[in-house]
This record gives structure tokens, C-alpha cells and sequence, in this order.
């Protein structure tokens, strides 16, 4: 078979379709025209909501070009001559031998009268999205009609556009399709907790207009009536199947063109994929069976033999932050099936399982509030219960224990990888998630596999601990928690009543870290300078060569020259080198221990204080130039990145923590990549959080929008305290919400509702820092006892460290290479190279282009 | 080379931080001193992995019964009684005598091997 094919439609599985026929069809034997209703190539419309978030639409993209394969983006199909064989478009006519109609579906809205007023919207495509958004700029309330799992979406998105929101649903529950009455009990539970309201067996009988013209209420048949600025109907969707039936092509009872096993249609030359495929008769409207259609048909096309495999309707999602799942015969419609379920008002978990007459198989099931079993659970459809069914719901009974499957059970169904898979790359080596998800890949999409990877460690005896080291058998966040409601003050107290040994360079500096985090006063002193790395034990950073480095605060990057001048001058006496950092500040670095309180009496006097570029704290608060000189600026970005820098300078936290302040959308101060950065917007300022350069860069989550500078603080007091007291070790934010138990939308619960009853703890927490605060340099400087670490030898004072010697490059001083090994032999050691003289450096010798003058 | 067998007083035992080191010079040679729960211990200044001399910055501690101190730079641990690694098999620094007499602190120079 070859010649002329023609597919209708790029969205997700029309395009799947074309990746895959190009795989089968390496030689081109099909000519390949795609046309498509909509402006932009295929997207992920399964993260649509995304958009939301801030995934910009570059970021959803699932386009990618084929040789042979012509796409023509906003020229819709409109009519089939089947007779000709021509599809014809506004514009153009395309021949075809083989035609593949990949049209989707469109949402169905009910014809209620007003349902097409101005603020009335559908939610399918990025162009629906970005005209919501535009939309709700400035509104306060909406509705969504439908409280299915799109329904769920669409209130969730308005939520995050600031809107108060309400959801209309016919059915008596929540999802009705994945989930039975109960679990759509607690599901509402959920919704409702987070300010939606829910109206549920009832029907929108109109949608109303206000004064001007534009949708203001939406009234209800039981007699109610909900105010509403913005409307977005989500209430079902419908195979889009016009033109095959204007072409007299036999329909499914449904609607949907109507196809066999092998995806053809009446006509032998036309098949149907994905959404708008009546598959013997029924409709998918999820992906994964739409994206198997397109594979079959690929199949047919090079002269296989593939058919429809069936669809599996597994579905497992975190709508507004709560974890559905539902699997199987979820509805347990089998002839005389048993029903297990388990409901805890107080945890808010409902589970129910469905199993086989004699209870030995297991067929289905439906989760909700807690979906850790999920995997386990689907991975067993259809084979005996891992477990008796109890253990298996009651909610971190361990039941679920993936122990138990079958090598064969799926353990990833994002990834494909099976607990055989998995077990292999234990008995591989790999000792803990990180290196799982690395070797198989599993964990490394939606992430629901995890909590199982770490079981298969378990049954393999491979020890997963949270204690921080030897000499404390609890993590940092419960050491927290001993030293803050304890009170403990001192290492020493804390190691005898909680721990054992003496400690080392992991436990002190993490207790050291507590301590200051909780306001116990100057790092350096009692004991608590023994607990310091030695980077906040000179209150600088150790260099390779035993020097130190010295980084001055300037907050936001903004310096006047007067104060420019005096760190030239100090780098100059003091014969620093001196490098402007990626934080937007100023370095100098070779100093030696008893040089540092030389350099920082000038600094301090010129009115310096400590950067902590030493510190598990604070670094910068990088800025733009904003709204005070940029032509694009709409708010003042660098007083914003000032007033942060000031506010939380000094903060010692798990980790270091970075920020950044843009003036507008252009982002120049690259916000998106810090734990917290913020976008100014004409209204106010865009919070993200949770980013990372670095080892594994990571863009941040947008959190919260249009904030004004006064609800901006608090959000960020919050993050930052909750993050201090409950971040592991040397976790960064990005990280930690990674790894958090319900993300993102835990953590806005936690700080945005109160949900632990944390805020005002948080904030207290917080006042007392900033109140606190004083520069730890000038306290170093005031106080003798302090100054007298500061000596390169104690019984040498005056002798300046004769191994830290400079060698000259590009003009300024570097430390000497080469010398160490030397010293050594002299004084008749064992000869041992240096680690480090096995490392390669390349040798930087090309000529300096001359500058002229 | 030549192994001091004479004490040199260094300082006063005061002047040691329970569980911080101090540098002093000995002879030209950069000693790292620490006063601990176990007592005082003297090993070379000198970081025989990177080589710059900056053991005294260490943390100190324990693993199991062992007294330990950790470079600063890579975080390898070194029992402060016999100066062996315990992260790097065959890696050792040198460790030097050390006691307190009337108050102060004196050392010496003690040749390895
Ligand atoms: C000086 C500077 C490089 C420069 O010449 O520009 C620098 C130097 C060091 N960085 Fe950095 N980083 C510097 C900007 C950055 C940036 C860029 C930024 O902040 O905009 C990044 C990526 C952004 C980020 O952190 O998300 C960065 C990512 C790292 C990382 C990797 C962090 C991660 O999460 O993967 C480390 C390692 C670590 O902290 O564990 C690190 C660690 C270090 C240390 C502290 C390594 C060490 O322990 O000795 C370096 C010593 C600093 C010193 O001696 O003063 N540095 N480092 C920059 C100081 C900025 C400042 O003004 O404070
Ligand atoms: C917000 C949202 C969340 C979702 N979440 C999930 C989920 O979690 N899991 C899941 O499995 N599924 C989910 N879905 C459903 C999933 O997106 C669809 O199953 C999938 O996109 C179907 O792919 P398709 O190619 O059949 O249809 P579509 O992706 O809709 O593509 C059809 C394309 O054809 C175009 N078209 C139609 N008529 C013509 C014509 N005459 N000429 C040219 N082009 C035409 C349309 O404009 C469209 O671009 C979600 C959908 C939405 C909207
Ligand atoms: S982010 Fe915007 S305001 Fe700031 S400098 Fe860039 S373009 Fe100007
Ligand atoms: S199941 Fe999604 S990442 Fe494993």
C-alpha cells in the first residue's frame, strides 16, 4: 500500500498517528498531508491545565516534523468527496488514497439559554485557556458547569486565577464516571475544604446576562441561582464526527465515526482515530486507547495485521490537590461481584475494592484521599489480592506491599517498567530511588510509582533510613522538632538526651543550622563554634588553597559608586582577586584567616555587612532593572529585591536559598530559576516557587498571582519557615516540594489555607527574625573574644600562612600551583601525589586578543 | 629529616576550644592541635588529599568509638589517634606527640615510619 495519505486533524493522537506510520515507513512510501483546525502543531492537551501553572505553551508542544509529511496549521477540513476521493479545504482540495480522520471531540454544552454570552467558555484548547485568563484579568467570581474530571480541572484553574469559584454537577456526586457515591462523598469533602462550593443533582436551566451583556449568574433547577462573571462549561464532550457523517459514513449509537478492531470505517480507504473513533461502537475519551488506534491503523497502513487491544480505563490523578484513582470494573458492574470498602471520616480516605464472586481476584477499585495503593492495586488487576483486603486499603498499613506481585506486574505504568525490571536493577546495585529512577527510568513521570519503588527496596532488604548519621537515628526535620519544642540550646544536651558519640561534620553544622534557625544568637558563640564548618566558622569560604574568599551584601546588585570604590580600594591594599559572581555581587578572594577581620573592618565602616555566601542562608535577591529604568518594566523590581534581600538576609535555613525579582514578563532577572522568585505584572507580582539552577536545574512553580506587595510578604515568610523547619538536609526548596506528600497544592494548603493551623507560628517564627537580625561581621569586630579565632598560628600570630602563595594571572593573583607537593617532600612524608595532580587541567594558553586604544 | 625530640610549648591549654583545632608552627612545620573529650591530639596541619594545609579547620567528632576529625575541604575523616583515614584506605597524616604541663600545651614533632 502507498501513495497519497491525508489525516484530519493534529491533535495528540493524530499526531502519534504520523510518528508512528513515519517509524514503519522509513522509505516514504506514503506522501502524508496533515490538516489542522487549529494555529499551533500537536500539544499535550493532558497537561492543558499546565498553562496555568505557568507552562508556557512552547513547553507542551508535541510536534515534531517529518520528512514527507506536509502540515497545513488553521486549514480545517471541510468536506469528504468519497467518490473522487478528495478532501477539500477553504483553500484547497487534497486527493487521497488512504484518508485517517483524527478530529477529536468538542465539548458539548447544553443548550441552555445564554450559553452564548460573552464570559461563557469551553476548556479544550491552549486558545480557550489563554482567552479564560485574559478574561478573568480583574473578575472575582466564576462557575464551571460540570463537576466531572475536566469540570474539577476548570474550577481549579479559575482558583488559581484568583476567582471564587463554583461548580454545577447534575449527577448526585463528584466524577461520576470514575468514582462511586462515596468515594464522591469525600471527594467533595476535599473540594469544599479548598472555598469550592459545590451543587450537586442539579441542572443550570439558564445562563443570565448582567447590565452589560455579559454573563453574571447562572440559575439553577432546584430554584437557586449562582453569581458567576466567568462561566466555563465543562459538562461532557462529543465525537467530532460531521464530516464523515455528511459523507454517509455508517456512526456509532453514540455518535463517532463507526470502526472495527482494525480502526477502518465503512469505506475501506477511510479509518478513524482516537476521540472521534466509535471503536466497535464505543467511544475513549481518554488518550492511551486513542494513542493504541493510532497505532494500529500505522500498522494496517504497512500491511500489518494489528487490532484494537481494548481499552484500559485506569485512571489515577491529583485533582486540586487530591489523589483519585480509579481502576477496573471501578463501578463493579460483574455479575454477582463482592464490594470491599473502607471510609475514614478522620484521615478523609475512602477505598473500595471490587473482587471476584469467590473474593480471590481482584477486578477493580476506586480511591480517593489516598492513592498509594493505586499502583500496587492496578498492577493486580485481574490476578489474586496481594494481601488480605483490608490491609490493602487501610492507609499506610504497608498492605499494599509490592512485595508481593508478580515479576511481571506493571510497577510504572508511565514508564512501562515492571517490578521484574526493577528487582534486576537492585540486584544491579542501585540502593535507593534516586539510582532506580536513573537505571529503569520508573518514577520519573507523574511520580505515583515511588512509594512502591521504595517497598522493592524494602523486600530486597535493601535498609531505606532517615537518620541524619551515626549519632542520631532521626531526620532533620523531627531534630527540629525535638530542639524547638524542647528547647535545647546546646549540641551537647541534644546528643545525650536524643542521640550518641560526639558527633561530626554532618549532624553539627545541621544543629548548628537549628540553632540559628531559631534564634539563638551569634553563630560563633559558646559552643556553638565548634559545631561550624569552617566556612561559618571564619564567616567566609575556604578556597583549595586554605585561603578564604569575602563577599560583601549588596543587596538586589544595586551599589552607589561611592561604595563600588571602596571594595576596589579594599581588593586593591589587600592584593585580592576580585570577580563579579553569578549572584550579582562581588567577590575577593585569597585573603587569609588573620587578613579577614582587617577586610571587614573597612567593608563594615563603608557601611558592608555579611553576604553569607559562607552560609546555608540567604544568598541573593537578584534584580532587573525594572519599571525605574526599563522601558518594559512595570513595577519597581529592584526596591522589591532590595526590601527582600534586607527582609530575610541572615535567615539560616537546610540549604542555601536564592531569589530573584523581575519588572516584568521579560524575566531578565531569571526568577523562575530561584527557590522563590517573583514577576512583577500590571496589577502587582507573581510568586513561583520551589526553582533551581545548579546540578539539576529546575524551572519554579507559579504559586500565587496579582499579589499585592503585602500579601506577597507573608506568602514568602510562610514558604521560607515551613520550609526551614521541615526541608532534610542540604535540601534545596525545589527538591523538597518535589519529594513533599501532595506537592504544590499540600504546600499552598499549608501556607495559603492554614490548613495545619502552622501560619501563625510561621509568621511569629519569622517576626522574630527579622526583628533579631544583626550583621555578623560587625558583631564579630565588636568583641575580642570573637576577633581571636581569626590567627593563622596560636603560637604565631604574626606569621602569615607560608604555604598560601600567588602566582600572577591575567593581572591578578591565583593561587600558586604546584608548590604543595614540594613542601611536603621536603619534610620527608610519604610521597603521595595530591588528589588533585590527577585531575587534568587544560591548559588556557591562547594569546589575550590585544585591546586597542 | 630531622625529628624534634625536644617539647615545644605552643600555648596555653586555655587557648584550645574543647572540640576546635588551632594551627601552630613547630619548627616550620604547621601542626594541627585539638582538645577534645579524649584529650589533646597533634597531627599535621596539612590535608594529604588536597594538600593545602587546613586539617586544624576541621570538624571534630566520632565514629563508633573512634575521636575523628574531618577535612574542611572534602569531608574525608581521620582518626586523630593514628592519623589514618577512614574514607581512603592507605591514606594517613602524620600525627605528632602532644601533652599538657602546668597549664601549657607543648608538642613534638614525632617522625612517621
Ligand atoms: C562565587 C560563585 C561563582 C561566581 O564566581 O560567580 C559561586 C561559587 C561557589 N558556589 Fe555557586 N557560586 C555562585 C553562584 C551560583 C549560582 C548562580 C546564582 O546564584 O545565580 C548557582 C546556580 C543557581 C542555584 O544555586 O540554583 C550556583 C550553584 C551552586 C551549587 C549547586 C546548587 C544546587 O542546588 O545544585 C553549589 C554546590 C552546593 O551548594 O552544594 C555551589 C557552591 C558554590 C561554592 C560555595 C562551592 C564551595 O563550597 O566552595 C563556591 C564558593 C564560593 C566562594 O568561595 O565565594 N554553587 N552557584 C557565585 C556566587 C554568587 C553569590 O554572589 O553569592
Ligand atoms: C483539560 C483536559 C484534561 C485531560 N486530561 C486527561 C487525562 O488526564 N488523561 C487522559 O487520558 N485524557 C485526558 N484528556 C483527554 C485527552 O486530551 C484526549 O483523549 C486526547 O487529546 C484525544 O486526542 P485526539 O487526537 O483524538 O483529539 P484532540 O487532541 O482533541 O485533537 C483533535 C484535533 O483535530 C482538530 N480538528 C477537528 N476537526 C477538524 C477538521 N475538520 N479539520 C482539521 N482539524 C480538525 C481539532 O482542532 C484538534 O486539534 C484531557 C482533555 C482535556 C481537555
Ligand atoms: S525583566 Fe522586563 S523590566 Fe526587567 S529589565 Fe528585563 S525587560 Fe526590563
Ligand atoms: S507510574 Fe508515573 S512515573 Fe511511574
Amino acid at each position: 500500500m502507498n501513495g497519497d495519505l491525508v489525516v484530519i486533524g493534529n491533535g495528540m493522537v493524530g499526531q502519534r498517528f504520523v510518528d508512528a506510520l513515519r517509524a514503519r515507513d522509513p522509505h516514504g512510501r506514503w506522501r502524508v498531508t496533515v490538516l489542522a483546525e487549529e494555529g499551533r502543531p500537536a500539544y499535550d492537551r493532558v497537561r492543558l491545565s499546565a498553562f496555568f501553572d505557568g507552562v508556557d505553551a512552547d513547553a507542551l508542544n508535541l510536534h515534531t516534523p517529518h520528512d514527507g509529511v506536509r502540515l497545513r496549521l488553521g486549514e480545517p477540513a471541510t468536506a469528504i468527496d468519497r467518490d473522487r476521493r478528495v478532501v477539500s479545504t477553504a483553500t484547497a482540495e487534497h486527493r487521497y488514497d488512504a484518508l485517517v480522520l483524527a478530529t477529536g471531540s468538542y465539548p458539548f454544552v447544553p443548550p441552555v439559554p445564554g450559553a452564548d454570552l460573552p464570559g461563557v467558555f469551553v476548556y479544550r484548547t491552549l486558545d480557550d485557556l489563554a482567552a479564560i485568563r485574559e478574561y478573568a484579568r480583574g473578575r472575582r467570581v466564576g462557575a464551571v458547569i460540570g463537576g466531572g474530571l475536566l469540570g474539577l480541572e476548570a474550577a481549579n484553574a479559575l482558583r488559581l486565577l484568583g476567582l471564587s469559584t463554583d461548580v454545577v454537577e447534575f449527577a448526585p456526586r463528584l466524577m461520576p464516571v470514575q468514582v462511586d457515591p462515596a468515594g464522591g462523598a469525600m471527594l467533595r469533602r476535599y473540594v469544599e475544604e479548598l472555598g469550592v462550593r459545590t451543587h450537586l443533582g442539579v441542572a443550570t436551566t439558564a445562563i443570565r446576562p448582567g447590565p452589560d451583556g455579559a454573563v453574571a449568574a447562572l440559575e439553577l433547577s432546584d430554584g437557586g441561582a449562582v453569581d458567576a462573571e466567568l462561566v466555563v462549561v465543562a459538562a461532557g464532550i462529543r465525537p467530532r464526527d460531521e464530516l464523515a457523517r455528511a459523507a454517509g459514513l455508517p456512526l456509532g449509537p453514540r455518535g463517532g465515526v463507526l470502526v472495527d478492531a482494525t480502526c477502518r470505517s465503512a469505506d475501506e480507504r477511510i479509518w478513524a482515530v482516537g476521540e472521534c473513533a466509535a471503536v466497535d461502537g464505543t467511544c475513549h475519551g481518554l488518550v492511551a486507547p486513542g494513542y493504541a488506534t493510532a497505532e494500529v491503523v500505522a500498522d494496517r497502513l504497512v500491511g500489518g495485521a494489528a487490532t484494537f487491544p481494548g481499552a484500559d480505563t485506569a485512571t489515577k490523578l491529583k485533582l486540586l490537590g487530591v489523589d483519585v484513582a480509579s481502576f477496573g470494573d471501578a463501578h463493579g458492574v460483574t455479575p454477582g461481584c463482592l464490594d470491599v470498602t473502607f471510609t475514614d471520616p478522620a484521615t478523609r480516605v475512602y477505598a473500595k475494592l471490587v473482587l471476584s464472586d469467590d473474593a480471590s481476584t481482584l477486578l477493580g477499585g476506586v480511591l480517593v484521599g489516598d492513592a498509594s495503593a493505586y499502583p500496587t492495586l492496578r498492577a493486580s488487576v485481574g490476578g489474586p489480592l496481594p494481601a488480605a483486603p483490608l490491609a490493602l486499603l487501610a492507609p499506610d498499613g504497608g498492605g499494599a506491599d509490592a512485595g508481593a506481585l508478580p515479576a511481571s506486574a506493571q510497577v510504572c505504568s508511565c514508564n512501562a517498567v515492571t517490578r521484574g525490571d526493577v528487582d534486576a536493577a537492585i540486584a544491579g546495585g542501585c540502593a535507593d530511588v534516586p539510582a532506580l529512577k536513573a537505571c529503569t527510568r520508573a518514577g520519573t513521570s507523574c511520580g505515583s510509582c515511588v512509594p512502591m519503588l521504595k517497598q522493592l527496596l524494602d523486600a530486597a532488604g535493601v535498609a531505606q533510613s532517615t537518620a541524619l548519621c551515626e549519632h542520631f537515628d532521626v531526620s532533620r526535620r523531627e531534630l527540629f522538632d525535638i530542639v524547638r519544642v524542647r528547647g535545647i540550646r546546646t549540641f551537647s544536651r541534644l546528643v545525650a538526651e536524643h542521640g550518641r558519640g560526639r558527633g561530626c561534620d554532618i549532624c553539627k553544622p545541621v544543629v548548628a543550622s537549628i540553632l540559628a534557625s531559631l534564634g539563638a544568637g551569634h553563630v560563633l558563640d559558646g559552643e556553638r563554634a565548634s559545631l561550624q564548618d569552617t566556612n561559618d566558622h571564619f564567616l567566609a569560604n575556604l578556597q583549595r588553597d586554605g585561603s578564604y574568599s569575602v563577599v560583601p551584601r549588596i543587596p538586589g546588585g544595586e551599589i552607589t559608586p561611592e561604595k563600588l570604590i571602596v571594595i576596589g580600594e579594599v581588593a586593591r591594599d589587600f592584593q585580592l582577586y576580585t570577580k563579579i559572581t553569578g549572584g550579582q555581587r562581588i567577590d575577593l578572594f585569597g585573603a587569609r584567616v588573620e587578613q579577614l577581620p582587617q577586610i571587614w573592618r573597612r567593608l563594615v565602616d563603608a557601611g558592608f555587612e555579611s553576604g553569607h555566601a559562607y552560609g546555608k542562608a540567604l544568598r541573593t535577591v537578584k534584580s532587573c532593572v525594572g519599571e525605574t529604568w526599563c522601558r518594559y518594566g512595570v513595577q519597581d523590581s529592584v526596591g522589591l529585591a532590595v526590601a527582600l534581600e534586607l527582609r530575610y538576609r541572615g535567615l539560616r535555613a537546610p540549604h542555601k536559598i536564592k531569589s530573584a525579582v523581575s519588572g516584568c514578563a521579560r524575566e531578565c532577572a531569571e526568577a523562575r530559576s530561584k527557590d522563590f522568585g517573583v514577576i512583577a505584572t500590571e496589577t502587582g507580582w507573581n510568586l513561583y516557587v520551589g526553582g533551581n539552577g545548579g546540578f539539576r536545574p529546575r524551572h519554579a512553580d507559579l504559586f500565587a498571582t496579582d499579589l499585592s506587595t503585602e500579601a506577597l510578604i507573608p506568602l514568602i515568610d510562610r514558604f521560607l519557615m515551613y520550609y526551614i523547619r521541615t526541608a532534610d538536609r542540604l535540601q534545596r526548596t525545589a527538591a523538597w516540594i518535589e519529594a513533599m506528600d501532595g506537592g504544590l497544592d499540600h504546600l499552598r494548603a499549608v501556607i495559603v489555607d492554614d490548613s495545619l493551623g502552622l501560619c501563625a507560628d510561621l509568621d511569629a517564627a519569622m517576626a522574630r527574625h527579622v526583628g533579631s537580625y544583626s550583621d555578623e561581621w560587625r558583631d564579630v569586630l565588636n568583641d575580642p573574644e570573637r576577633l581571636r579565632r581569626f590567627t593563622s598560628f596560636v603560637n604565631a600570630p604574626d606569621v602569615p600562612d607560608p604555604s598560601i602563595t600567588f602566582a600572577l594571572e591575567r593581572g591578578q593573583p591565583v593561587p600558586a600551583r604546584g608548590g604543595m607537593v614540594t613542601a611536603r617532600d621536603e619534610r620527608g612524608g610519604r610521597e603521595r601525589e595530591p588528589a588533585e595532580a590527577g585531575r587534568r587541567r587544560q591548559p588556557v594558553t591562547l594569546g589575550l586578543p590585544e585591546v586597542r586604544r | 629529616m630531622n625529628a624534634t625530640l625536644a617539647w615545644t610549648p605552643v600555648c596555653r591549654l586555655d587557648r584550645l576550644e574543647p572540640d576546635r583545632g588551632v594551627a601552630a608552627l613547630v619548627d616550620g612545620v604547621q601542626v594541627a592541635l585539638f582538645r577534645t573529650a579524649d584529650g589533646l591530639f597533634a597531627i599535621d596541619n596539612q590535608d594529604p588529599v588536597s594538600g593545602a594545609y587546613v586539617l586544624s579547620r576541621g570538624i571534630v567528632g566520632s565514629r563508633g568509638e573512634v575521636p575523628t576529625v574531618a577535612s574542611p575541604l572534602h569531608k574525608q575523616v581521620y582518626d586523630l589517634r593514628t592519623g589514618h583515614c577512614l574514607d581512603l584506605p592507605g591514606v594517613a597524616v602524620a600525627r605528632h606527640a602532644v601533652r599538657c604541663r602546668d597549664g601549657l600545651v607543648e608538642v613534638r614533632l614525632r617522625q612517621e615510619d
